[in-house]
């Protein structure tokens, strides 16, 4: 094994690991005044890891990706895509955070270093070629995510979401481990090339039940249905800056892996998990679309939302194609910046005592008081109801444009109705904020870096966003390919 | 002959041992079962011939995490009326997913069966070459090929570690960090610290 070289490649989760534990000796001997530093230190960090990312995606000499780390770990184009979404969205939560902890007086310098070490996790599981890499990433980001969760320890629902997300995230991963054990006993190989050479001319039931339980666990890890009913809990209950990260780029991550794993060592055999991903992706539109109809917290809904949308990018997938997983790509890219902007939103409702509004009844009438908010929370639910002139749209028919490619027309018809459903509860936001009587409940006191945010993912989800299409299409297409690129 | 023998009596007791830990009444007696059957599982290691390994069960497995569970198990209040009731209540969920895991057992012994693999015979197999001690060949595989998953593992447990004391150092505490002030500690006097009472016979102390 060549280190140098396995040192170059893996060099973003390098410099990010070394970076957070600097950061935690900076915190551990500056103390808590130190977090706004080390909040910015972090950023810093992730830009730096996002420059490296964008260096080995333009590097020429390594266009086809490359293993490291005697195979365990591939630098390939399309483990530099995810990071890079990965990044965007672990900076855009660290920006919008302190402010939030700090009227409590709770902000402290471990959180952006659990923010790091969780980037890192997320960077290994969507570069990992090997089911045990896999996991060590998926267990490190896990890990931070359960502790992010219940950080306001004086808020009892923020110990609640956080219990509620360790046990059953444990429980996912043990189902993850089984599945993973039953590949490895009956391919008699942990590495995704020996797992597809195994699979390659027929799989038996043992082998089977293994990539069962793989995707079972895995469809509890992006919030899939049946594995959803821990959603709304622990989007609720977590702070909204942790809520806002756990809707974005731990989800990327899980997807990307989900995509890889489907895709690469299980591609040979796509008819044995086909019928699973069409079920979960239409159950998700479906479920995602009727639950959030009846609720009243903004941040439930927001995670319903979110169910509803994990549906929609499975669409891709169920269609087990380049033009599938490039399609995915681009929606991921797409979601990542809607549902990161509708949190940012949701965190600057403040009352005038300065606590967070939650309650949907609670805004109405929002776009006379605070005009310009309103009208980003309202881009934000059009847009992620997939009203055409907004970038949402193009995420949803790229989509389904793959899933009609690929001879998956009912399963295209059945979506787009159900999406029908969803765009209901995303209209009703809209119009309580705009035709209600005000509530006057909200004293919106907009910070300048949060209003950076939101506007930023404003434009890109606006019909301006439509000029990155051919640029956002031609990556995705880059690091779609690098998965079939092994057949 | 004796190894097959060693071997059959050793993965009997593990599973029986498995068996009442799970239908044991008194969670003590769960967690004593549980030590049980980990030290039959390191007499199957020491069978493939990974001494290292069965020797890492019995310290961590039996030594470090069992009588850790064993205290946490003795310091809960558990009410076994209430746990019957839950019993009850999910009795039907329950039957439904034992049922799914017989399934999945058959299925996969039947699997087993019709494949290539065998079932493997205890016969030192995974004993290292000739002059090279378990340990060795086990470190130079953990600091060559998985270099990668060691470390990354080793930030797991950092992440573990943080996320202990971040959720549970008191305010008061967290503003000093726990860190010692030796000045300060230097300037008591035990005058300052400690009180001579003579209490009255039959009264105690007020403090």
């Amino acid at each position: 094994m060549d280190f140098l070289l396995s040192f170059q490649l893996s060099a973003p989760e390098i410099i990010l690991a070394v970076a957070g534990l600097v950061l935690l000796m900076v915190a551990a001997f500056a103390g808590n005044k130190s977090a706004q530093t080390v909040t910015y230190l972090a950023i810093a960090s992730l830009v730096a890891a996002g420059a490296v990312v964008v260096e080995l995606f333009t590097n020429d000499a390594l266009s086809q990706g490359a293993d490291a780390w005697s195979g365990l770990y591939r630098m390939d184009a399309f483990g530099n895509f995810t990071k890079l979404l990965i990044y965007l969205a672990t900076i855009g939560c660290l920006i919008v955070t302190p402010k939030f902890f700090d009227a409590k007086g709770e902000y402290r310098p471990e959180y952006p270093v659990l923010m790091i070490f969780g980037a890192v996790g997320m960077g290994i599981m969507v570069s990992a070629v090997d089911l045990m890499t896999l996991y060590i990433g998926l267990e490190l980001s896990s890990l931070s995510s359960y502790v992010l969760a219940s950080y306001s320890r004086s808020d009892e629902r923020s110990a609640e979401a956080g219990l509620k997300y360790f046990v059953l995230g444990a429980l996912a991963s043990g189902i993850l481990l089984y599945g993973m054990s039953l590949v490895y006993g009956f391919t008699g190989s942990t590495s995704y090339l020996g797992i597809r050479a195994a699979l390659a001319d027929g799989m038996g039931t043992g082998a089977l039940f293994g990539v069962v339980f793989v995707l079972a666990g895995l469809a509890f890890k992006i919030a899939a249905v049946p594995f959803h009913m821990w959603t709304p809990d622990v989007y609720e209950g977590a702070p909204t800056p942790v809520t806002a990260f756990f809707a974005t780029a731990p989800k990327v991550a899980a997807i990307a892996i989900t995509m890889r794993i489907a895709l690469d060592p299980f591609g040979a055999q796509s008819d044995a998990w086909q019928q699973i991903i069409i079920f979960a992706a239409l159950a998700s539109i479906v479920v995602g679309a009727l639950g959030a109809i009846g609720q009243e917290n903004i941040k439930r809904l927001l995670a319903y939302s979110s169910i509803n949308n994990v549906g929609f990018i499975l669409v891709g997938l169920a269609a087990a194609t380049e033009a599938g997983a490039a399609a995915m790509l681009v929606y991921l890219a797409i979601y990542v910046a809607m549902s990161l902007g509708s949190f940012v939103a949701v965190l600057m409702l403040r009352d005038k005592d300065g606590n967070q509004v939650e309650n949907i009844s609670d805004i109405a009438g929002l776009s006379r008081s605070h005009g310009l908010l309103a009208l980003c929370l309202a881009i934000m639910m059009l847009s992620l109801a997939g009203i055409p002139p907004l970038f949402g749209f193009w995420g949803k028919f790229v989509v389904f444009q793959a899933a009609v490619q690929a001879d998956m027309i009912i399963l295209a018809a059945l979506g787009i109705a159900a999406s029908v459903i969803g765009a209901f509860y995303y209209l009703k936001i809209v119009k309580i904020m705009y035709f209600d009587d005000p509530a006057d409940v909200v004293e919106a006191k907009g910070e300048t870096s949060r209003w950076v945010v939101l506007l930023v993912t404003t434009i890109f989800v606006s019909p301006l966003g439509y000029l990155l299409t051919p640029w956002l299409g031609d990556l995705a297409a880059r690091a779609a390919s690098a998965m079939f690129f092994v057949i | 002959m004796i190894q097959t023998l060693a071997f059959y009596l050793f993965a009997l007791l593990v599973i029986a041992s498995g068996v009442f830990t799970i239908t044991a009444r008194n969670p003590v007696h769960s967690v004593l079962w549980l030590i049980m059957a980990f030290f039959n599982a390191a007499g199957l290691m020491v069978l493939v011939g990974a001494e290292f390994i069965a020797m890492l069960l019995v310290i961590v497995y039996v030594g470090a995490v069992a009588v850790l569970f064993l205290f946490v198990v003795m310091m809960l209040n558990i009410d076994f009326a209430e746990m019957r009731a839950g019993f009850i209540k999910n009795f039907p969920l329950g039957i439904a997913i034992a049922l799914v895991l017989l399934a999945e057992l058959v299925l996969g012994i039947g699997a087993y069966k019709a494949g290539a693999l065998e079932l493997g015979v205890a016969d030192g197999s995974a004993a290292p070459m000739i002059g090279e001690s378990n340990i060795t060949s086990l470190g130079t595989l953990l600091y060559s090929k998985y270099i990668f998953l060691f470390e990354a593992a080793g930030i797991i447990l950092l992440v573990a570690m943080i996320g202990a004391i971040v959720l549970t150092l008191e305010k008061s505490a967290a503003d000093v960090r726990g860190q010692q002030d030796i000045g300060k500690q230097n300037r008591r006097r035990p005058e300052d610290a400690t009180e001579m009472q003579n209490p009255e016979v039959g009264k105690g102390v007020e403090l």
